[in-house]
C-alpha cells in the first residue's frame, strides 16, 4: 500500500483530521436489514432472539485483558452458556469481537481491517481500561486511547483487567441492547455513527515523515 | 533486510508453466493476529516448499512505552506499570521495581515482607507456568489440558485475590515491603491451594508428558544448543531446558531464596519436548517452595511487613542493576536517579525479548507445522517483548 509521505514542510499540509465525522464505510450494510423493517414485530423478536444467543465471538487478544477473557471462556466462568461461542475461526465466521488489551498505534490498522471483514451484523465489546480509553497508558505516546477512535463500540467493559464476571455482564448487557434494536434502524439511518471515522490509509501514516529506507512492509 | 524479504514476494510466479523453472522464495507472514502466535507477535516466515528458509520476528505490535511512562511517574506509581509488562508474572515485575528502589534507599526490608514475598512470587511463578501448560497443548491441537490449568489457576488466583484484590495484577509490593500484613487464616488456604494443584499435577503428567502424539510433534524439534542460548542470552525454563544449569534463585540469592534450597530443573535435550518438561517440574518445585515459605511465615514472629516511608519518595542520585528469576527468565531493572521523585532512566531487560530473538536461528530449516509448536515452547509474553 502507498503510504502518502506527510513530510514536513511540504507544499500541501495534510489536514489534521482527514474526514473529521463521516459513516463507516461498511460494505453491503445498506442491504442488512432492509427486508426486517418489512417483517412484523413477532418474527423481529424471533431473528434477535436467535441473534442474541449465537454470538460467535472473535477475540482480539492482546495484551493482559486477554487471559481474563480466556479464563471467562474456560469452566469457571463459562460463557458458552450465555450463547457466546468461542470457535470463530477468524473474523469472517464472527458476530462479536472482543478487543481485549491496549490497542497501539501499530496494531490499530490491523484492528480495523480485521473489523472490516467481519460480516454485518457485527458487535464490538471494548473490554478493560486500555481499549476503552488508553487506560493505565493514557499518556503513552504509542498507545491508542481507546479502541472507539477506530472501530465504534457497543458495550464498554471497564477494569484493569475487569474480572471475568464484568466480561458475564458485558455480554448480557450486549444481548439486551440485541434484543431491543432493530436491524433496519441500525443501517437504515446511515447517519454519522458515533466515532470519528479515519480512513485506514491514515491509521498506517507514519507518525513523523515517511522513512523510504527503513520502511514496513504492509500488513499481508 | 526486511525489504528484501518482502521485496522478493512480487518476484514469485505461481502456476504451472508461469515464468521460468526458477523458483522463487514465497514470503508467509505469521499475525500480528494469528491464533497461533499467542499474541500480536509477528513473523515473517520466508519458505522454500514447506521449508522455512528465514525467519523473521517483527515486534513492536505492543509497545506501550512502559519505560518512557516510568520517567513521568513517581517511584510508587511506577509499580502500577512494571507489572503490567509480562501479564502472566505481575508480582515478580513488580518485585523487582520494588528491590531497586529498596537498594538505591538502602531500604532494610523487614523479615515478613522478605518471606512473604518470596511465596507471592513462587505462586505467581506457578501461576505463570500453568497458563503454559495449558496453553501450549492446545497450540498443538489437544483442548482439554487448558480446561484443567485454568481451573487451577482459578484456585490460585482466589488466594492472591484475597490478599491483594487482584486477579491478575496484584498492586502488592509496596517500596519497602507490602502493602498489608496477611489475613487471620490466609496461610492455611495457601497450604490448601497448593495442594490442589498438587493433585492436579499426575493428570497434567499423564494427559500430555505421556502422550504419544505430543511427543512426536515436540521430541527432536526446535533443537537449541546451549551455545546459542549462551550467545543471544536467553534465560529461564528454555535456557535450563538446553541445559544451562543458571536460577538467579540459587546462584544469586535474592529475598529468601538464600536460605532456601532451590531446586533447579534442567534438561539436556534443549527441544520443544525438554522445554515443556522443564516447566511441568518447575511447578512441582515451586509448590514446594511456596509451602516451605508459608510454613516459614508461620513460624515467624509478628513484626511489621513494610517500612514507614516519607510522602515523597526520592531515590538518592546513582544508578543500580537489579535482576531477578522471572518465570519466564531473567528480568533486569536498570534505575538510574537524579535524585528527583521519578525516575531519570529504568530500563527493562526482559525474558521474553532475548528468549524470542532465538527463533532467527532456531526456525530456519524447520516446517511450518513446527514453527508452531516451537513458538509456543519459547514461552513468552508478547508485553514482555515490546514493552
Amino acid at each position: 500500500m502507498n503510504i502518502p509521505p506527510l513530510a514536513a514542510g511540504s507544499a500541501e499540509p495534510a489536514p489534521a483530521h482527514p474526514l473529521p465525522f463521516l459513516p463507516l464505510p461498511t460494505a453491503g450494510a445498506q442491504g442488512v436489514g432492509a427486508l426486517t423493517r418489512a417483517v412484523p414485530a413477532p418474527i423481529k423478536f424471533v431473528l434477535n432472539w436467535g441473534r442474541r444467543y449465537s454470538l460467535w465471538v472473535f477475540n482480539f487478544g492482546l495484551a493482559c485483558c486477554a487471559i481474563e477473557f480466556i479464563a471467562t471462556s474456560m469452566s469457571r466462568h463459562d460463557f458458552i452458556r450465555l450463547g457466546v461461542i468461542p470457535f470463530a475461526p477468524g473474523p469472517r465466521q464472527a458476530d462479536l469481537m472482543v478487543v481485549s488489551g491496549t490497542v497501539t498505534d501499530k496494531m490499530a490498522p490491523a484492528v480495523r481491517r480485521l473489523y472490516e471483514q467481519m460480516p454485518e451484523p457485527k458487535y464490538v465489546i471494548s473490554f478493560g481500561a486500555c481499549s476503552n480509553c488508553g487506560g493505565p497508558y493514557w499518556d503513552s505516546y504509542c498507545v491508542t486511547k481507546g479502541v472507539d477512535q477506530i472501530v465504534p463500540v457497543d458495550v464498554y467493559v471497564p477494569g484493569c483487567p475487569p474480572r471475568p464476571e464484568a466480561l458475564l455482564h458485558g455480554i448480557l448487557t450486549l444481548q439486551q441492547k440485541i434484543a431491543r434494536e432493530s436491524l433496519g434502524d441500525r443501517y437504515a439511518a446511515a447517519g454519522p455513527r458515533p466515532i470519528r471515522s479515519v480512513p485506514a490509509a491514515a491509521l498506517q501514516r507514519p507518525l513523523l515523515r515517511a522513512d523510504p529506507v527503513g520502511e514496513e512492509p504492509d500488513d499481508g | 533486510m526486511e525489504k528484501t524479504a518482502v521485496g522478493s514476494l512480487s518476484q514469485l510466479t505461481v502456476g504451472v508453466g508461469a515464468g521460468d523453472m526458477a523458483t522463487a522464495d514465497m514470503v508467509l507472514n505469521i499475525g500480528p493476529q494469528h491464533p497461533a502466535t499467542h499474541g500480536v507477535l509477528r513473523i515473517a516466515l520466508t519458505l522454500d516448499g514447506e521449508r522455512i528458509v528465514r525467519a523473521q520476528p517483527i515486534i513492536g505490535y505492543m509497545h506501550r512505552g512502559a519505560e518512557k511512562l516510568f520517567e513521568a511517574r513517581d517511584y510508587r506509581q511506577i509499580l502500577v506499570l512494571a507489572n503490567r509488562h509480562d501479564w502472566l508474572s505481575a508480582f515478580s515485575n513488580e518485585l523487582g521495581v520494588a528491590m531497586a528502589v529498596e537498594r538505591m534507599l538502602g531500604l532494610e526490608v523487614p523479615a515478613r515482607a522478605i518471606w512473604a514475598r518470596t511465596l507471592l512470587a513462587e505462586l505467581n511463578r506457578v501461576l505463570n507456568h500453568l497458563m503454559f501448560l495449558g496453553a501450549y497443548p492446545l497450540e498443538m491441537g489437544a483442548i482439554t489440558p487448558i480446561f484443567y490449568a485454568f481451573t487451577e489457576r482459578e484456585v490460585l488466583q482466589a488466594v492472591m485475590e484475597e490478599i491483594s484484590g487482584g486477579r491478575v495484577h496484584y498492586m502488592f509490593n509496596r517500596i519497602g515491603g507490602l502493602k498489608e500484613d496477611l489475613p487471620a487464616g490466609w496461610l492455611d488456604r495457601v497450604d490448601d491451594a497448593i495442594a490442589a494443584v498438587r493433585r492436579r499435577l499426575p493428570d497434567f503428567d499423564r494427559l500430555i508428558r505421556g502422550n504419544e502424539i505430543f511427543q512426536a510433534r515436540t521430541r527432536g524439534v526446535g533443537v537449541l544448543a546451549a551455545e546459542t542460548v549462551l550467545a543471544y542470552g536467553a534465560s529461564g525454563p528454555v535456557a535450563r531446558a538446553s541445559g544451562v544449569d543458571f536460577d538467579l534463585r540459587r546462584d544469586e540469592p535474592y529475598l529468601a531464596y538464600a536460605e532456601l534450597d532451590v531446586p533447579v530443573v534442567t534438561r539436556s535435550d534443549g527441544d520443544c519436548y525438554a522445554r515443556f518438561e522443564v516447566l511441568l517440574d518447575q511447578v512441582a518445585a515451586s509448590l514446594g517452595l511456596a509451602g516451605t515459605c508459608a510454613q516459614r511465615l508461620r513460624d515467624l514472629p509478628p513484626g511489621p511487613i513494610n517500612v514507614r516511608l516519607p510522602k515523597i519518595v526520592k531515590a538518592p542520585e546513582g544508578e543500580t542493576y537489579t535482576w531477578t528469576e522471572n518465570p519466564l527468565g531473567i528480568n533486569g531493572y536498570y534505575l538510574v536517579s537524579r535524585g528527583e521523585r521519578t525516575p531519570w532512566r529504568l530500563k527493562l531487560r526482559t525474558a521474553s525479548f532475548s528468549n524470542i530473538q532465538v527463533l532467527g536461528e532456531l526456525l530456519p530449516g524447520c516446517l511450518v507445522p513446527d514453527m508452531v509448536a516451537i513458538l509456543g515452547s519459547m514461552f513468552f509474553v508478547v508485553g514482555d517483548i515490546d514493552k
